[in-house]
Protein backbone atom coordinates (compact mmCIF):
# COMPACT_ATOMS: atom_id res chain seq x y z
CA UNK A 1 0.00 0.00 0.00
CA UNK A 2 0.85 3.32 -0.85
CA UNK A 3 1.78 5.70 2.15
CA UNK A 4 -1.38 8.21 2.48
CA UNK A 5 -1.13 11.68 1.00
CA UNK A 6 -2.40 13.49 3.83
CA UNK A 7 -2.61 11.74 7.71
CA UNK A 8 -3.61 13.58 10.17
CA UNK A 9 -3.39 12.39 14.04
CA UNK A 10 -4.87 13.92 16.77
CA UNK A 11 -4.77 17.56 15.76
CA UNK A 12 -5.86 20.18 18.63
CA UNK A 13 -6.56 23.32 18.16
CA UNK A 14 -8.44 25.99 20.22
CA UNK A 15 -8.50 30.09 19.87
CA UNK A 16 -8.67 31.49 23.45
CA UNK A 17 -11.54 29.59 25.25
CA UNK A 18 -12.94 28.22 22.02
CA UNK A 19 -11.58 24.66 20.76
CA UNK A 20 -11.97 24.57 16.90
CA UNK A 21 -10.56 21.36 16.29
CA UNK A 22 -11.00 18.58 18.98
CA UNK A 23 -8.57 15.73 18.28
CA UNK A 24 -9.34 15.26 14.81
CA UNK A 25 -7.27 11.91 12.93
CA UNK A 26 -7.65 10.77 9.35
CA UNK A 27 -6.05 9.96 6.25
CA UNK A 28 -6.78 10.60 2.75
CA UNK A 29 -5.27 8.29 -0.14
CA UNK A 30 -3.30 9.39 -2.70
CA UNK A 31 -5.62 10.27 -5.52
CA UNK A 32 -8.71 10.83 -3.75
CA UNK A 33 -11.34 13.58 -3.91
CA UNK A 34 -12.16 13.31 -0.39
CA UNK A 35 -14.81 15.92 1.58
CA UNK A 36 -14.95 17.38 4.47
CA UNK A 37 -18.36 17.95 4.82
CA UNK A 38 -19.83 20.28 7.90
CA UNK A 39 -21.06 23.59 8.65
CA UNK A 40 -19.93 26.68 9.02
CA UNK A 41 -18.06 26.89 12.56
CA UNK A 42 -16.82 23.22 12.40
CA UNK A 43 -13.62 24.25 12.13
CA UNK A 44 -13.11 22.85 8.29
CA UNK A 45 -11.21 26.17 7.79
CA UNK A 46 -8.79 25.69 10.70
CA UNK A 47 -7.80 22.53 9.54
CA UNK A 48 -7.13 23.37 6.24
CA UNK A 49 -5.06 26.39 7.39
CA UNK A 50 -3.36 23.63 9.40
CA UNK A 51 -2.79 21.89 6.63
CA UNK A 52 -1.42 24.00 4.31
CA UNK A 53 1.06 25.43 7.16
CA UNK A 54 -0.32 28.78 7.54
CA UNK A 55 -1.27 27.68 11.57
CA UNK A 56 0.35 25.87 13.92
CA UNK A 57 -2.19 23.18 15.92
CA UNK A 58 -1.64 23.37 19.54
CA UNK A 59 -0.88 19.88 19.54
CA UNK A 60 -1.24 16.61 17.55
CA UNK A 61 0.66 15.68 13.95
CA UNK A 62 0.30 15.96 10.28
CA UNK A 63 1.67 15.03 7.00
CA UNK A 64 1.17 16.10 3.77
CA UNK A 65 3.16 14.09 1.30
CA UNK A 66 5.45 12.79 3.52
CA UNK A 67 6.28 16.26 4.88
CA UNK A 68 5.60 17.63 8.32
CA UNK A 69 3.61 20.49 8.07
CA UNK A 70 5.13 22.57 11.01
CA UNK A 71 8.90 21.21 10.55
CA UNK A 72 8.84 20.98 6.69
CA UNK A 73 6.09 24.01 6.03
CA UNK A 74 8.74 25.53 3.02
CA UNK A 75 9.20 21.87 1.29
CA UNK A 76 5.44 21.48 1.29
CA UNK A 77 4.18 24.86 0.17
CA UNK A 78 5.75 23.99 -3.11
CA UNK A 79 4.00 20.97 -3.68
CA UNK A 80 0.19 21.70 -2.52
CA UNK A 81 -2.18 23.99 -3.82
CA UNK A 82 -4.78 26.08 -1.96
CA UNK A 83 -8.07 28.24 -2.95
CA UNK A 84 -9.49 29.68 0.51
CA UNK A 85 -13.30 30.43 1.23
CA UNK A 86 -12.63 33.70 0.51
CA UNK A 87 -11.67 35.12 -3.08
CA UNK A 88 -7.78 35.82 -2.25
CA UNK A 89 -6.15 37.14 -5.84
CA UNK A 90 -5.39 40.81 -6.45
CA UNK A 91 -8.18 42.76 -7.65
CA UNK A 92 -6.18 45.09 -9.09
CA UNK A 93 -4.10 42.64 -11.02
CA UNK A 94 -5.97 41.18 -14.49
CA UNK A 95 -6.93 37.79 -15.20
CA UNK A 96 -3.24 36.75 -16.35
CA UNK A 97 -1.30 38.88 -14.73
CA UNK A 98 -2.72 36.98 -11.59
CA UNK A 99 -2.13 33.50 -12.98
CA UNK A 100 1.28 34.53 -14.49
CA UNK A 101 1.82 35.84 -10.82
CA UNK A 102 1.27 32.78 -9.61
CA UNK A 103 3.18 30.47 -11.67
CA UNK A 104 6.38 32.73 -11.43
CA UNK A 105 6.46 32.83 -7.46
CA UNK A 106 6.37 28.77 -8.05
CA UNK A 107 9.69 28.64 -10.77
CA UNK A 108 6.84 27.90 -13.66
CA UNK A 109 4.95 29.23 -16.22
CA UNK A 110 1.57 29.59 -17.52
CA UNK A 111 2.90 27.82 -20.79
CA UNK A 112 4.48 24.64 -19.05
CA UNK A 113 1.28 23.62 -17.48
CA UNK A 114 -1.09 24.88 -19.72
CA UNK A 115 -2.50 21.36 -20.47
CA UNK A 116 -3.25 20.71 -16.66
CA UNK A 117 -5.46 23.63 -16.56
CA UNK A 118 -6.61 24.34 -20.19
CA UNK A 119 -10.56 23.35 -19.25
CA UNK A 120 -11.00 25.47 -16.83
CA UNK A 121 -8.73 28.37 -17.84
CA UNK A 122 -10.18 28.58 -21.17
CA UNK A 123 -13.67 29.43 -20.00
CA UNK A 124 -11.94 32.89 -18.67
CA UNK A 125 -9.42 33.19 -21.11
CA UNK A 126 -11.65 35.46 -23.42
CA UNK A 127 -11.75 38.05 -20.43
CA UNK A 128 -7.79 37.69 -19.69
CA UNK A 129 -7.10 41.36 -19.70
CA UNK A 130 -10.22 41.85 -17.73
CA UNK A 131 -9.20 43.50 -13.99
CA UNK A 132 -9.63 40.01 -11.37
CA UNK A 133 -12.25 42.83 -9.10
CA UNK A 134 -14.39 43.08 -12.28
CA UNK A 135 -15.35 39.06 -12.93
CA UNK A 136 -18.52 37.49 -11.50
CA UNK A 137 -18.34 35.02 -9.18
CA UNK A 138 -18.11 31.60 -10.89
CA UNK A 139 -15.26 33.57 -12.94
CA UNK A 140 -13.82 34.71 -9.64
CA UNK A 141 -14.12 30.96 -8.71
CA UNK A 142 -12.25 29.69 -12.23
CA UNK A 143 -9.38 31.97 -12.19
CA UNK A 144 -8.95 31.08 -8.34
CA UNK A 145 -8.63 27.37 -8.96
CA UNK A 146 -6.44 28.06 -12.05
CA UNK A 147 -4.25 30.42 -9.86
CA UNK A 148 -4.15 27.02 -7.38
CA UNK A 149 -2.81 24.83 -10.13
CA UNK A 150 -0.49 26.66 -12.39
CA UNK A 151 2.68 24.56 -10.70
CA UNK A 152 0.92 21.32 -11.00
CA UNK A 153 0.68 20.43 -7.23
CA UNK A 154 0.15 16.98 -5.59
CA UNK A 155 -2.23 17.79 -3.38
CA UNK A 156 -5.06 20.60 -3.90
CA UNK A 157 -6.98 22.08 -0.65
CA UNK A 158 -10.35 23.67 -2.04
CA UNK A 159 -11.94 25.33 1.17
CA UNK A 160 -15.69 25.63 0.46
CA UNK A 161 -15.09 26.61 -2.95
CA UNK A 162 -19.14 26.20 -3.49
CA UNK A 163 -20.52 28.04 -0.63
CA UNK A 164 -22.66 30.89 -2.37
CA UNK A 165 -22.76 29.28 -5.43
CA UNK A 166 -25.91 28.39 -7.83
CA UNK A 167 -27.06 25.10 -8.37
CA UNK A 168 -25.87 24.96 -11.66
CA UNK A 169 -22.64 26.19 -11.24
CA UNK A 170 -21.71 23.84 -8.33
CA UNK A 171 -22.68 21.07 -10.57
CA UNK A 172 -20.11 22.81 -12.56
CA UNK A 173 -17.90 22.32 -10.33
CA UNK A 174 -17.59 19.39 -8.80
CA UNK A 175 -17.70 18.34 -12.71
CA UNK A 176 -14.33 20.23 -13.10
CA UNK A 177 -13.18 18.43 -10.12
CA UNK A 178 -13.63 14.98 -11.13
CA UNK A 179 -11.83 15.76 -14.37
CA UNK A 180 -8.47 17.07 -12.28
CA UNK A 181 -8.67 13.91 -10.22
CA UNK A 182 -7.88 11.84 -13.55
CA UNK A 183 -4.25 13.74 -13.61
CA UNK A 184 -3.40 12.02 -10.54
CA UNK A 185 -4.05 14.99 -7.86
CA UNK A 186 -5.32 14.18 -4.56
CA UNK A 187 -8.12 17.03 -4.02
CA UNK A 188 -9.25 17.86 -0.36
CA UNK A 189 -12.80 19.96 -0.18
CA UNK A 190 -14.93 21.29 2.18
CA UNK A 191 -18.42 22.14 1.80
CA UNK A 192 -21.35 23.22 3.86
CA UNK A 193 -23.51 21.14 1.25
CA UNK A 194 -24.34 17.68 2.05
CA UNK A 195 -25.77 16.83 -1.05
CA UNK A 196 -22.17 17.06 -2.30
CA UNK A 197 -21.10 14.09 -0.56
CA UNK A 198 -22.16 12.02 -3.14
CA UNK A 199 -19.87 13.13 -5.66
CA UNK A 200 -16.48 12.08 -3.32
CA UNK A 201 -14.86 9.37 -3.16
CA UNK A 202 -14.65 9.72 0.74
CA UNK A 203 -16.02 11.84 3.69
CA UNK A 204 -15.40 13.31 6.63
CA UNK A 205 -18.25 14.10 8.69
CA UNK A 206 -17.32 17.02 10.53
CA UNK A 207 -19.40 19.20 13.58
CA UNK A 208 -18.24 21.90 16.45
CA UNK A 209 -14.07 20.68 15.75
CA UNK A 210 -15.38 16.93 16.07
CA UNK A 211 -15.42 13.79 13.11
CA UNK A 212 -18.38 12.18 12.91
CA UNK A 213 -17.54 9.61 10.72
CA UNK A 214 -15.15 8.82 7.86
CA UNK A 215 -16.52 7.05 5.11
CA UNK A 216 -17.58 6.17 1.79
CA UNK A 217 -20.69 8.05 1.07
CA UNK A 218 -22.50 4.68 0.14
CA UNK A 219 -21.20 3.13 3.67
CA UNK A 220 -22.36 5.72 5.24
CA UNK A 221 -25.90 5.96 4.36
CA UNK A 222 -26.20 2.19 4.62
CA UNK A 223 -25.39 2.56 8.43
CA UNK A 224 -28.03 5.11 9.04
CA UNK A 225 -29.37 3.36 12.23
CA UNK A 226 -33.64 3.32 11.96
CA UNK A 227 -36.16 2.63 9.46
CA UNK A 228 -37.13 6.28 7.55
CA UNK A 229 -40.02 6.72 6.28
CA UNK A 230 -40.81 9.65 3.63
CA UNK A 231 -44.08 11.00 4.22
CA UNK A 232 -46.80 13.40 2.83
CA UNK A 233 -50.10 14.50 3.01
CA UNK A 234 -52.53 17.51 1.86
CA UNK A 235 -51.61 19.44 5.06
CA UNK A 236 -47.72 19.05 5.88
CA UNK A 237 -48.02 21.81 8.68
CA UNK A 238 -50.04 20.13 10.77
CA UNK A 239 -48.35 16.62 9.87
CA UNK A 240 -44.95 17.81 11.05
CA UNK A 241 -45.89 18.48 14.68
CA UNK A 242 -48.39 14.21 14.14
CA UNK A 243 -45.40 12.80 13.17
CA UNK A 244 -43.89 14.30 16.33
CA UNK A 245 -46.34 12.55 18.27
CA UNK A 246 -46.20 9.36 16.45
CA UNK A 247 -44.73 7.14 19.73
CA UNK A 248 -42.07 5.46 17.80
CA UNK A 249 -41.08 8.65 15.98
CA UNK A 250 -37.29 8.93 16.58
CA UNK A 251 -36.93 12.36 14.54
CA UNK A 252 -38.88 13.91 11.86
CA UNK A 253 -37.55 16.28 9.64
CA UNK A 254 -38.73 18.47 6.49
CA UNK A 255 -37.16 17.43 3.35
CA UNK A 256 -37.95 19.33 0.53
CA UNK A 257 -41.76 17.95 -0.25
CA UNK A 258 -41.93 15.10 2.13
CA UNK A 259 -41.41 14.71 5.73
CA UNK A 260 -38.84 12.54 6.62
CA UNK A 261 -39.71 10.00 9.40
CA UNK A 262 -37.20 7.70 11.32
CA UNK A 263 -38.52 4.95 13.41
CA UNK A 264 -37.15 2.96 16.36
CA UNK A 265 -37.71 -0.58 15.45
CA UNK A 266 -37.64 -2.08 11.77
CA UNK A 267 -40.89 -4.71 12.08
CA UNK A 268 -43.04 -1.43 11.23
CA UNK A 269 -44.98 -1.04 7.99
CA UNK A 270 -46.12 1.51 6.14
CA UNK A 271 -49.69 0.82 6.95
CA UNK A 272 -49.21 1.37 10.72
CA UNK A 273 -48.15 5.13 10.13
CA UNK A 274 -51.17 5.60 7.48
CA UNK A 275 -53.09 4.23 9.99
CA UNK A 276 -52.20 6.45 12.62
CA UNK A 277 -52.00 9.65 10.50
CA UNK A 278 -55.96 8.27 9.61
CA UNK A 279 -56.56 8.69 13.31
CA UNK A 280 -55.47 12.48 13.33
CA UNK A 281 -58.26 13.30 10.44
CA UNK A 282 -54.60 13.70 7.51
CA UNK A 283 -56.05 13.18 4.24
CA UNK A 284 -54.08 12.17 0.91
CA UNK A 285 -51.49 10.02 2.70
CA UNK A 286 -48.68 8.73 0.92
CA UNK A 287 -46.45 6.96 3.27
CA UNK A 288 -42.56 5.20 1.54
CA UNK A 289 -39.64 3.31 3.20
CA UNK A 290 -36.72 4.90 1.59
CA UNK A 291 -32.92 5.01 1.75
CA UNK A 292 -31.06 7.38 4.13
CA UNK A 293 -28.96 10.64 2.27
CA UNK A 294 -26.22 12.09 3.71
CA UNK A 295 -27.95 14.79 5.29
CA UNK A 296 -30.57 12.36 7.34
CA UNK A 297 -27.17 10.64 8.42
CA UNK A 298 -25.57 13.75 9.60
CA UNK A 299 -28.46 15.16 11.46
CA UNK A 300 -28.58 11.43 13.20
CA UNK A 301 -25.06 12.59 14.11
CA UNK A 302 -25.40 15.76 15.30
CA UNK A 303 -28.04 13.88 17.92
CA UNK A 304 -25.52 11.97 19.64
CA UNK A 305 -26.90 8.82 17.43
CA UNK A 306 -23.87 6.17 16.65
CA UNK A 307 -24.34 5.27 13.25
CA UNK B 1 -61.78 35.16 -1.80
CA UNK B 2 -59.48 37.16 -4.11
CA UNK B 3 -55.58 37.27 -2.45
CA UNK B 4 -54.26 40.68 -1.33
CA UNK B 5 -50.97 41.91 -3.70
CA UNK B 6 -48.35 43.18 -1.34
CA UNK B 7 -45.67 43.22 -3.92
CA UNK B 8 -47.00 45.08 -7.36
CA UNK B 9 -44.07 44.75 -10.27
CA UNK B 10 -44.84 45.43 -13.52
CA UNK B 11 -42.39 45.71 -16.97
CA UNK B 12 -39.38 46.33 -14.76
CA UNK B 13 -36.35 47.06 -16.46
CA UNK B 14 -33.00 48.12 -14.71
CA UNK B 15 -29.77 48.89 -16.77
CA UNK B 16 -26.42 49.52 -16.22
CA UNK B 17 -24.86 51.42 -19.01
CA UNK B 18 -25.73 48.49 -22.00
CA UNK B 19 -26.04 45.77 -19.79
CA UNK B 20 -30.06 44.81 -18.86
CA UNK B 21 -29.83 43.07 -15.07
CA UNK B 22 -33.56 43.25 -15.00
CA UNK B 23 -35.15 42.70 -18.46
CA UNK B 24 -38.92 43.62 -17.88
CA UNK B 25 -40.40 42.07 -14.89
CA UNK B 26 -43.49 41.23 -14.02
CA UNK B 27 -44.97 39.70 -11.33
CA UNK B 28 -47.13 39.94 -7.86
CA UNK B 29 -46.24 38.59 -4.52
CA UNK B 30 -49.47 38.26 -2.50
CA UNK B 31 -50.05 39.12 1.47
CA UNK B 32 -48.63 36.09 3.93
CA UNK B 33 -47.13 34.22 0.87
CA UNK B 34 -43.49 33.01 1.25
CA UNK B 35 -42.32 33.35 -1.76
CA UNK B 36 -39.18 31.78 -3.59
CA UNK B 37 -37.18 34.04 -5.51
CA UNK B 38 -34.27 31.84 -7.36
CA UNK B 39 -31.48 32.29 -10.13
CA UNK B 40 -28.60 31.37 -10.85
CA UNK B 41 -25.65 33.80 -9.76
CA UNK B 42 -25.48 37.19 -12.16
CA UNK B 43 -29.69 36.49 -12.74
CA UNK B 44 -30.83 39.34 -11.56
CA UNK B 45 -31.41 38.46 -8.57
CA UNK B 46 -29.47 40.99 -6.16
CA UNK B 47 -30.47 44.11 -8.30
CA UNK B 48 -34.41 43.45 -8.28
CA UNK B 49 -33.98 42.70 -4.50
CA UNK B 50 -32.46 46.39 -4.05
CA UNK B 51 -35.25 47.70 -5.87
CA UNK B 52 -37.68 46.23 -4.18
CA UNK B 53 -36.38 47.52 -0.99
CA UNK B 54 -35.85 50.90 -2.22
CA UNK B 55 -32.14 50.81 -2.57
CA UNK B 56 -32.26 51.14 -5.78
CA UNK B 57 -34.15 52.88 -8.77
CA UNK B 58 -35.40 50.85 -11.64
CA UNK B 59 -34.81 52.42 -15.06
CA UNK B 60 -38.40 51.93 -16.38
CA UNK B 61 -41.58 50.42 -15.25
CA UNK B 62 -44.20 50.29 -12.31
CA UNK B 63 -43.14 49.22 -8.59
CA UNK B 64 -45.34 49.13 -5.57
CA UNK B 65 -44.19 47.38 -2.35
CA UNK B 66 -46.65 47.19 0.65
CA UNK B 67 -49.11 49.84 -1.50
CA UNK B 68 -45.42 52.45 -1.74
CA UNK B 69 -43.80 53.55 -5.18
CA UNK B 70 -40.53 52.24 -5.37
CA UNK B 71 -39.47 55.97 -7.80
CA UNK B 72 -40.89 58.57 -4.58
CA UNK B 73 -41.74 56.81 -1.53
CA UNK B 74 -38.90 54.98 -0.78
CA UNK B 75 -38.72 56.05 2.90
CA UNK B 76 -42.32 54.35 3.37
CA UNK B 77 -41.22 51.02 2.00
CA UNK B 78 -38.07 50.81 4.08
CA UNK B 79 -40.25 51.68 7.55
CA UNK B 80 -42.76 48.38 6.53
CA UNK B 81 -40.20 46.03 5.33
CA UNK B 82 -37.76 43.82 6.92
CA UNK B 83 -34.22 42.89 5.46
CA UNK B 84 -31.53 39.99 6.77
CA UNK B 85 -28.81 38.08 4.80
CA UNK B 86 -26.19 35.88 5.32
CA UNK B 87 -23.28 38.55 4.89
CA UNK B 88 -24.77 41.43 7.29
CA UNK B 89 -26.69 40.13 10.01
CA UNK B 90 -25.68 41.55 13.58
CA UNK B 91 -23.26 43.90 15.07
CA UNK B 92 -20.56 41.86 16.81
CA UNK B 93 -19.04 43.32 19.55
CA UNK B 94 -22.88 44.33 20.92
CA UNK B 95 -25.01 42.25 23.16
CA UNK B 96 -28.43 40.41 21.59
CA UNK B 97 -30.19 43.12 23.99
CA UNK B 98 -27.81 46.02 22.18
CA UNK B 99 -28.70 45.03 19.18
CA UNK B 100 -32.19 44.57 19.19
CA UNK B 101 -32.15 48.17 20.65
CA UNK B 102 -30.20 49.50 18.02
CA UNK B 103 -32.40 47.80 15.03
CA UNK B 104 -35.78 48.69 16.84
CA UNK B 105 -34.65 52.11 17.83
CA UNK B 106 -33.63 53.05 14.01
CA UNK B 107 -37.49 51.78 13.42
CA UNK B 108 -38.64 54.43 15.79
CA UNK B 109 -40.03 52.01 18.54
CA UNK B 110 -40.32 53.51 22.30
CA UNK B 111 -38.52 52.29 25.19
CA UNK B 112 -41.30 50.83 26.31
CA UNK B 113 -42.27 48.56 23.58
CA UNK B 114 -38.53 47.64 22.84
CA UNK B 115 -38.39 46.28 26.52
CA UNK B 116 -41.66 44.68 26.31
CA UNK B 117 -41.02 42.50 23.03
CA UNK B 118 -37.34 41.97 24.12
CA UNK B 119 -38.36 40.03 26.90
CA UNK B 120 -41.02 38.41 24.96
CA UNK B 121 -38.77 37.20 21.96
CA UNK B 122 -36.06 35.83 24.75
CA UNK B 123 -38.38 34.17 26.29
CA UNK B 124 -40.39 32.36 22.77
CA UNK B 125 -36.74 31.80 21.59
CA UNK B 126 -36.24 30.41 25.08
CA UNK B 127 -32.63 32.19 25.76
CA UNK B 128 -33.39 34.75 28.08
CA UNK B 129 -29.92 33.95 29.91
CA UNK B 130 -28.01 34.72 25.94
CA UNK B 131 -29.68 38.69 26.37
CA UNK B 132 -26.55 40.20 27.67
CA UNK B 133 -23.89 37.88 25.67
CA UNK B 134 -22.15 39.73 22.97
CA UNK B 135 -22.96 38.61 19.34
CA UNK B 136 -19.69 37.36 18.45
CA UNK B 137 -19.97 34.50 21.61
CA UNK B 138 -22.60 32.79 19.48
CA UNK B 139 -23.08 29.81 17.44
CA UNK B 140 -23.80 30.95 14.36
CA UNK B 141 -27.21 29.13 13.91
CA UNK B 142 -28.29 31.43 16.91
CA UNK B 143 -27.25 34.52 15.18
CA UNK B 144 -29.58 33.46 11.93
CA UNK B 145 -32.08 33.16 14.15
CA UNK B 146 -31.84 35.89 16.16
CA UNK B 147 -31.02 38.33 12.60
CA UNK B 148 -34.41 37.13 11.60
CA UNK B 149 -36.48 37.59 14.61
CA UNK B 150 -34.91 41.40 14.33
CA UNK B 151 -35.77 41.66 10.94
CA UNK B 152 -39.52 41.23 11.37
CA UNK B 153 -38.79 42.81 15.30
CA UNK B 154 -40.96 45.91 14.08
CA UNK B 155 -43.66 43.87 12.39
CA UNK B 156 -43.06 44.69 9.08
CA UNK B 157 -45.39 43.90 6.01
CA UNK B 158 -42.79 42.04 4.41
CA UNK B 159 -39.59 40.49 5.18
CA UNK B 160 -36.82 39.73 2.44
CA UNK B 161 -34.19 37.20 3.42
CA UNK B 162 -31.12 36.96 1.29
CA UNK B 163 -29.77 33.58 1.46
CA UNK B 164 -30.56 33.37 5.31
CA UNK B 165 -29.60 29.67 5.53
CA UNK B 166 -26.31 29.45 3.82
CA UNK B 167 -23.67 27.87 5.28
CA UNK B 168 -25.84 26.84 8.95
CA UNK B 169 -26.21 23.04 9.79
CA UNK B 170 -28.88 21.26 8.55
CA UNK B 171 -31.02 20.94 12.10
CA UNK B 172 -30.71 24.97 12.54
CA UNK B 173 -32.06 25.32 9.03
CA UNK B 174 -35.01 23.41 9.32
CA UNK B 175 -35.54 25.36 12.82
CA UNK B 176 -35.20 28.42 10.46
CA UNK B 177 -38.18 27.43 8.44
CA UNK B 178 -40.14 26.86 10.98
CA UNK B 179 -39.67 30.57 11.92
CA UNK B 180 -40.53 31.62 8.44
CA UNK B 181 -43.75 29.43 8.59
CA UNK B 182 -44.22 31.07 11.48
CA UNK B 183 -44.16 34.52 10.50
CA UNK B 184 -46.23 33.83 7.35
CA UNK B 185 -49.12 32.30 9.54
CA UNK B 186 -48.28 35.85 11.20
CA UNK B 187 -49.51 37.67 7.94
CA UNK B 188 -45.37 38.67 7.52
CA UNK B 189 -44.83 38.51 3.50
CA UNK B 190 -41.41 36.27 3.44
CA UNK B 191 -39.61 36.92 -0.29
CA UNK B 192 -36.80 34.78 0.21
CA UNK B 193 -33.45 34.11 -1.70
CA UNK B 194 -31.43 30.58 -1.56
CA UNK B 195 -29.54 28.20 -3.23
CA UNK B 196 -30.85 25.24 -1.26
CA UNK B 197 -33.25 23.25 -3.57
CA UNK B 198 -34.82 21.60 -1.17
CA UNK B 199 -36.00 24.89 0.52
CA UNK B 200 -37.62 25.95 -2.51
CA UNK B 201 -40.24 23.38 -1.80
CA UNK B 202 -41.05 24.83 1.48
CA UNK B 203 -42.34 27.91 -0.74
CA UNK B 204 -46.26 29.02 -1.53
CA UNK B 205 -44.37 30.39 -4.78
CA UNK B 206 -41.20 29.86 -7.06
CA UNK B 207 -39.98 32.51 -9.85
CA UNK B 208 -36.92 31.19 -11.16
CA UNK B 209 -34.65 33.96 -13.13
CA UNK B 210 -32.10 33.33 -16.27
CA UNK B 211 -30.63 35.98 -17.52
CA UNK B 212 -32.54 39.03 -16.28
CA UNK B 213 -35.71 37.50 -16.74
CA UNK B 214 -38.09 35.60 -15.31
CA UNK B 215 -38.47 31.96 -16.64
CA UNK B 216 -41.03 30.48 -14.73
CA UNK B 217 -43.11 31.15 -11.51
CA UNK B 218 -45.92 28.84 -10.03
CA UNK B 219 -46.14 26.88 -6.71
CA UNK B 220 -43.49 23.91 -6.62
CA UNK B 221 -46.05 21.12 -7.46
CA UNK B 222 -46.74 22.82 -10.86
CA UNK B 223 -43.22 23.18 -11.60
CA UNK B 224 -42.52 19.97 -10.91
CA UNK B 225 -45.48 19.05 -13.33
CA UNK B 226 -44.71 21.25 -16.28
CA UNK B 227 -41.30 20.25 -16.15
CA UNK B 228 -41.48 17.12 -16.04
CA UNK B 229 -39.44 16.96 -12.89
CA UNK B 230 -38.70 15.14 -9.70
CA UNK B 231 -37.82 17.66 -7.50
CA UNK B 232 -37.05 21.41 -7.89
CA UNK B 233 -33.37 21.10 -8.16
CA UNK B 234 -33.97 19.22 -11.62
CA UNK B 235 -36.64 22.11 -12.56
CA UNK B 236 -33.54 24.53 -11.95
CA UNK B 237 -31.20 22.84 -13.56
CA UNK B 238 -33.17 22.45 -16.72
CA UNK B 239 -33.86 26.18 -16.62
CA UNK B 240 -31.17 27.58 -15.53
CA UNK B 241 -28.47 25.69 -17.52
CA UNK B 242 -28.70 27.56 -21.00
Amino acid sequence: MDNPAISIENIIKSYDKVVALDDISFEVDKGELFGLIGPDGAGKTSLFRILTTLLIQDSGNAIVEGFNVVKDYKKLRTIIGYMPGRFSLYPDLTVEENLRFFATIFNTTIEDNYDLIKTIYRQIEPFKKRLAGNLSGGMKQKLALSCALIHKPEVLFLDEPTTGVDAVSRKEFWEMLKELQKKDITILVSTPYMDEASMCDRVALIQNGRILEVETPEEIVKLYPHSLWAVISSDMYKLESDLQSFEKSVSVYRFGDSIHLSVKDDDIYGSDIKEYLESKNQNKIKVEKIDANIEDCFMALMNNNDL
Amino acid sequence: MAQQVIIKVDNLVKKFGNFTANDNLTFEVFKGEIFGFLGANGAGKTTALRILCGLSSPTSGQVEVAGFDVYKQTNKIKMNIGYMSQKFSLYEDLTVRENIRFFAGIYGLSRKIIRERTDELLNKLNIEELGDKLISSLPLGWKQKLSFSIAIFHRPQIVFLDEPTGGVDPITRRQFWDMIYDASNDGITVFVTTHYMDEAEYCNRVSIMVDGRIEALDTPETLKKTYNAKNMNEVFLMLARK
